[in-house]
């Protein structure tokens, strides 16, 4: 069922400039919760510099990015709305599944963490996984799988996924489609910085292209857009 | 509002404590800093009490305070490098970054973490200087166990940011006994001096202050410092 009351995401007039190099500028998209935007564009378009920029890792040279009537910056409380998953999960290879997601939980302040943790290994197929096994022996699926738990354990309202099929198989890619839409469903605000033309056409109805740090195209449709009509779509935005 | 009633998230000494907790927990499983560590440090003293210790006779304080702090000194930073490539294997340091952790909270568990596995380290340093230079350790135990905690908050405090700061650093191994070592340097001198005094027979107490004021004075500054420069480097925009 999904939550209620979700506020979108708002990025607005964003620009970074790294040095001499303007990775982006004033680039403008509202991400709506129950809806997965997928953000496209080639190498060097701004993608990665963008989601950055939304999960507060990254401060803009300019623009603000709301979420709601806050503004999500470094050291603002609403940070802890956000979930990010990269193509590293993001976990510390030397402990257990459980002490991983035990850890988030306790520094998200999650009630019953361990439990909540537990159930998240349940939800995402590792609760048959040893224990006490330290991560780095888990199979890269395996540490995907649980990158998305350590992602999920606070119930972020807002989901950032940086290129999360990188290295996975196709049954690992269907997987993570899968709980994408679920997250979706829940009435999150999903956002999808990938490569994948085939897995964005499959997944998001809303897409912002971006070309040399600029949004070439931002675009809505009611169901997910299809192979076919994305793949011209990105043709014909990133021509010339 | 947004969050629709979000928990707010532990205060900073909880959280502190949790990374402190959780870099100890990494270590007690596979033992790999205070292993390292401990053998670097043996083999300094070891290879010092085969050049100094001459017919049985030990050298003089000073040069047993030397070798201490010495063995303390290169021990330690492999130590420092180590706990923070823990950070970097899985891209840890990008969820935790992520999470509402305060920066100054990481930069307190990472600090906490690291004291508690130099002193152990340090623990059995002094033994072995004890043993291999018939050094009286013993008998002002109290206070140069405060030389050497003294030390050992400088050298980590400062050491931390520089661990940090060359997370993604090639050759950081390198280059963090280069920015370290001359930076520490005015601790080195203050804790073997005010040691050296404390191992004599007649031990200068008054000196031994004067050391160890200087080490509380040069700690709060590599504190203010660590704190202030950590989120700036950790943050890398």
């Amino acid at each position: 069922m999904a939550d209620s009351a979700i506020a979108p995401l708002q990025v607005a007039n964003v620009g970074k400039i790294f040095g001499r190099h303007r990775a982006l500028a004033s680039v403008s998209a509202t991400m709506n919760a129950g809806e997965i935007t997928a953000i496209l564009g080639p190498n060097g378009a701004g993608k990665s510099t963008l989601l950055a920029i939304v999960s507060t890792l990254q401060a803009p040279t300019s623009g603000t990015v709301r979420w709601g009537d806050v503004e999500l910056r470094r050291g603002s409380p609403a940070r802890a709305a956000l979930g990010y998953v990269g193509h590293e999960p993001g976990l510390y290879m030397e402990l257990g599944a459980l002490a991983n997601l035990s850890l988030f939980a306790d520094l998200y302040g999650v009630p019953d963490g361990a439990a909540r943790a537990a159930a998240l290994l349940e939800r995402v197929g590792l609760s048959g996984a040893p224990a006490q096994a330290p991560v780095r022996t888990f199979s890269r699926g395996m540490l995907q799988r649980l990158g998305l738990a350590r992602a999920l354990v606070h119930e972020p309202s807002i989901l950032l996924f940086d290129e999360p099929s990188a290295a996975l198989d196709p049954a690992g890619v269907t997987w993570l489609g899968t709980e994408l839409q679920r997250e979706r469903d829940r009435g999150r605000v999903v956002v999808l910085v990938t490569h994948d033309l085939d897995a964005a056409a499959a997944l998001a109805e809303h897409i912002v292209i971006l070309r040399r740090g600029r949004v070439v195209r931002d675009e809505r449709r009611p169901g997910p857009w299809g192979a076919s009509s994305l793949r011209t779509a990105y043709e014909e935005s990133c021509r010339g | 509002m947004a969050d629709g009633g979000r928990r707010a998230p532990p205060g900073f000494w909880s959280q502190a404590f949790r990374i402190a907790r959780k870099d100890l927990a990494i270590e007690w499983r596979n033992r790999e800093i205070l292993a390292t560590s401990a053998f670097l440090a043996v083999v300094v003293v070891l290879v010092f009490s085969f050049a100094f210790v001459v017919g049985g006779v030990a050298p003089p304080p000073a040069v047993v305070a030397g070798i201490l702090w010495v063995a303390i000194l290169i021990s330690g930073v492999v130590g420092l490098g180590r706990t923070f490539d823990r950070e970097r294997d899985g891209d840890a340091i990008r969820a935790l970054l992520l999470s509402p952790v305060p920066r100054a909270a990481i930069y307190a568990g990472k600090l906490m973490a690291t004291i508690v596995l130099m002193l152990g380290v340090e623990l059995a340093v002094s033994v072995l200087v004890t043993v291999f230079f018939n050094a009286r350790v013993g008998e002002n135990a109290g206070r140069i166990g405060a030389l050497l905690l003294l030390g050992t908050i400088g050298f980590a405090t400062v050491g931390s940011v520089f661990s940090a700061a060359l997370l993604r650093a090639r050759s950081r191994d390198v280059l963090l006994s280069t920015l370290l070592y001359p930076i520490v340097v005015p601790l080195l001198i203050a804790g073997a001096r005010g040691t050296a005094n404390l191992l004599d027979l007649s031990p200068d107490l008054d000196a031994v202050s004067f050391w160890t004021q200087f080490m509380m004075a040069v700690d709060i500054i590599f504190l203010v410092v660590g704190a202030w420069a950590f989120e700036p480097i950790v943050s890398a925009d």
